[in-house]
């Protein structure tokens, strides 16, 4: 489980919404609102330092995947890849059953996506475009509990798995997983930006009721935002760890849980590690890889804590 | 800051029209029989229909658990037993205040919070206001520098882990060549510490980055030329007009990595391995210390009470750091 956080209510927010409705902002590329100073040598040496930090993780990661533990505690270490790859590859298979963990990561991850994107999508419409009673205090408190960290309730959540009889089981991961009151908030804004009230009302007027308006017209209007939302839920699910380590174990771990394994003396050997770590950081290296632009600009946008 | 603000902002005028139609719109008026009856009235109902999913969810997984949590910290819980419940009172927190581990924990969270979220709070506005420059490439320098984000804690920790290993560690080994003895980063109190902090600003550096960049974006160009006009430099520039047109989402930060910092547990667990936090516990954070006592000796209850302590420290630093930036903010109101 993860906080996620309400927008910053910096002064993006109070800019009139832009007159697009088919094409959101969000997902425009560069919006070209720079300043007109053109950055200097040293502003590329700095940021090419930053950038440097920011992925030599990774290219360590590959490094000590493809070498042996008896490479990695030389000195000087060396700093290419080596030949040891697929043996580390298979050790870590083989020890740590990480191929039975990356299908449970993704059967959690697929399903609290999909989850999460229909739920948040249908009462994100609800709050942005219908009229009922409470709705306001409904908002208001699900807002609220958006700044209240979910590890806070976590022994009570523990309590009702328990007797549940969903110690684990993956239920136990994937239906916590689905509550996003970011999401609601999210599409909720999204919706009120891009779904002009005449179109529902002309709906309305030729007779659709409101599932049909929601099947034939929300959805498709909705859908850059439904996809923003599900690659920010994808990421976050896949690299949630405190929940899963708690109502999880060994028997039946996600990939964060396996790490934990490996991490926790299971395996001693380092490179092993390291290849167990490369295999759990693929999948969502290969979503951001694809889909990076977006999730700059959503994160941009609205804030989101993982 | 608060999120009911942004709340209130939302209701449009336009949106009394869908939805509210009955009674005002075409053809429904009350002589149409009981089938259109039964259709307003659906349409009165339906759209809670569209809410139970995600409410359903919220109220047994979201909410529910909040709540219950400051009602199982009054009883003796036990992992094994968890549906036996004994009544201790605010015997759990007692328990909890004598217990040294927990002030030991409690320090730590604080100084690996300011160690944290200080460096990386204040180099991501450095960072974002590089991003802010016209660059060649900057969507992909924007991208990269978002990448550590997409990893897991997990991930992550296991990896500077590695780079942090007192003999064969790559950083041990570069501080050696410039004359640097090794540290030993993993018994160390302060170097301990420190490595941990520096997985956490490594994952969100970049994060804060774009949000401040969103921030600057949206402060008004024309400030910048009249400050450019006046003969104010780069420098004072952002002195002046970056930096307090960034308030809000100063705070905002400051606040997010609170909370993130007040809860931190992976990167500390995974660190070594333990759940203890090291040795002598001199890296154990409160997040830990509550697994620790709940998960690791079975005592949910005063797990429960160390959650709630958690909560209220969150509630007092968020209320001290809005405390501030509201006087601030009243007093260059009033200059």
């Amino acid at each position: 489980m993860t906080a996620l956080a309400p927008p910053p209510t910096s002064p993006a927010k109070r800019r009139p919404p832009r007159e697009r409705p088919g094409k959101h902002p969000w997902l425009r590329k560069g919006s070209g609102a720079g300043k007109t100073m053109t950055g200097g040598w040293i502003a590329y040496l700095i940021l090419g330092f930053a950038l440097l930090i920011s992925a030599f993780p990774f290219y360590w990661t590959i490094v000590a995947a493809s070498r042996s533990n008896a490479d990695l505690a030389q000195v000087p270490p060396s700093l290419l890849p080596g030949p040891n790859l697929m043996k580390n590859v298979e050790a870590v298979l083989e020890e740590a059953d990480i191929g039975k963990a990356l299908l449970n990561s993704l059967i959690v991850s697929g399903a609290i996506t999909v989850g999460t994107v229909l739920s948040c999508t249908l009462a994100g419409f609800a709050f942005a475009k219908l009229k009922f009673r409470g709705r306001s205090a409904l908002l208001t408190l699900t807002i609220g509990t958006m700044m209240i960290p979910p590890q806070l309730g976590v022994i009570p959540l523990f309590m009702l798995i328990a007797e549940l009889q969903w110690v684990n089981q993956l239920q136990a991961v994937i239906l916590p997983g689905l509550v996003s009151a970011f999401g609601v908030f999210f599409m909720r804004q999204y919706l009120i930006q891009s779904l002009p009230d005449e179109l529902i009302e002309a709906a309305r007027v030729d007779g659709a009721s409101t599932a049909r308006i929601f099947w034939s017209i929300v959805i498709p209007i909705a859908r850059p935002g439904m996809a923003v939302l599900g690659m920010l839920t994808f990421m976050t699910a896949w690299n949630d760890f405190f929940w899963p380590v708690i109502a999880l174990s060994s028997q039946e771990p996600t990939v964060q849980v396996a790490l934990r394994q490996l991490g926790g003396g299971y395996v001693n050997d380092q490179s092993v590690i390291m290849a167990g770590t490369l295999l759990g950081t693929l999948p969502v290296l290969l979503v951001f890889g694809l889909l990076g632009r977006q999730i700059v600009g959503g994160i941009m946008q609205g804030a989101v804590k993982g | 800051m608060s999120p009911t603000s942004t709340a209130k902002a939302g209701p449009r005028p336009a949106e009394t029209g869908p939805g509210s139609a009955p009674g005002s719109g075409a053809g429904t008026g009350p002589d149409d029989g009981p089938a259109a009856a039964l259709r307003r009235t659906w349409r009165k109902a339906s759209p809670y229909a569209y809410i139970a999913p995600f409410f359903t969810l919220f109220l047994a997984f979201g909410l529910f658990p909040l709540l219950y949590t400051a009602f199982v910290s009054l009883y003796r819980v036990e992992l094994q037993t968890s549906g036996e419940m004994q009544w201790r009172g605010i015997a759990n927190y007692t328990a909890l205040f004598a217990d040294e581990y927990f002030w030991i924990s409690l320090r730590n969270t604080f100084t690996i919070g300011v160690l944290s979220t200080v460096p990386q709070l204040a180099m991501a506005l450095g960072l974002a206001h590089l991003l802010n420059y016209k660059l060649r490439g900057r969507t992909f320098i924007r991208t990269a520098v978002l990448l550590p984000y997409a990893t897991s804690v997990a991930a992550a920790t296991l990896v500077f882990a590695q780079l942090f290993g007192r003999d064969f560690g790559l950083i041990n080994y570069v501080i050696g060549l410039i004359g640097v003895d090794p540290v030993d980063w993993q018994t160390g109190t302060v170097a301990s510490q420190i490595a941990v902090s520096s997985i956490v600003i490594w994952r969100w550096t970049g994060y804060n980055a774009l949000i401040y960049l969103a921030g600057m974006q949206s402060i008004p160009h024309e400030l910048y030329e009249a400050a450019g006009m006046d003969g104010a430099s780069r420098w004072r520039q952002f002195i002046h007009v970056t930096l307090p047109g960034l308030r809000p989402t100063i705070v905002f930060t400051v606040i997010i990595s609170t909370i993130g910092a007040t809860q931190l547990f992976g990167e500390p667990l995974l660190f070594e391995g333990s759940i203890s936090g090291g040795i002598s516990h001199q890296y154990q954070t409160l997040g830990l210390y509550m697994y620790e006592q709940g998960w690791g000796f079975f005592h949910l209850g005063r797990a429960a009470a160390i959650a709630w302590v958690m909560f209220v420290l969150i509630v007092v630093l968020v209320g001290v750091n809005a405390l501030i930036a509201r006087r601030r903010a009243r007093k260059e109101a009033g200059r």
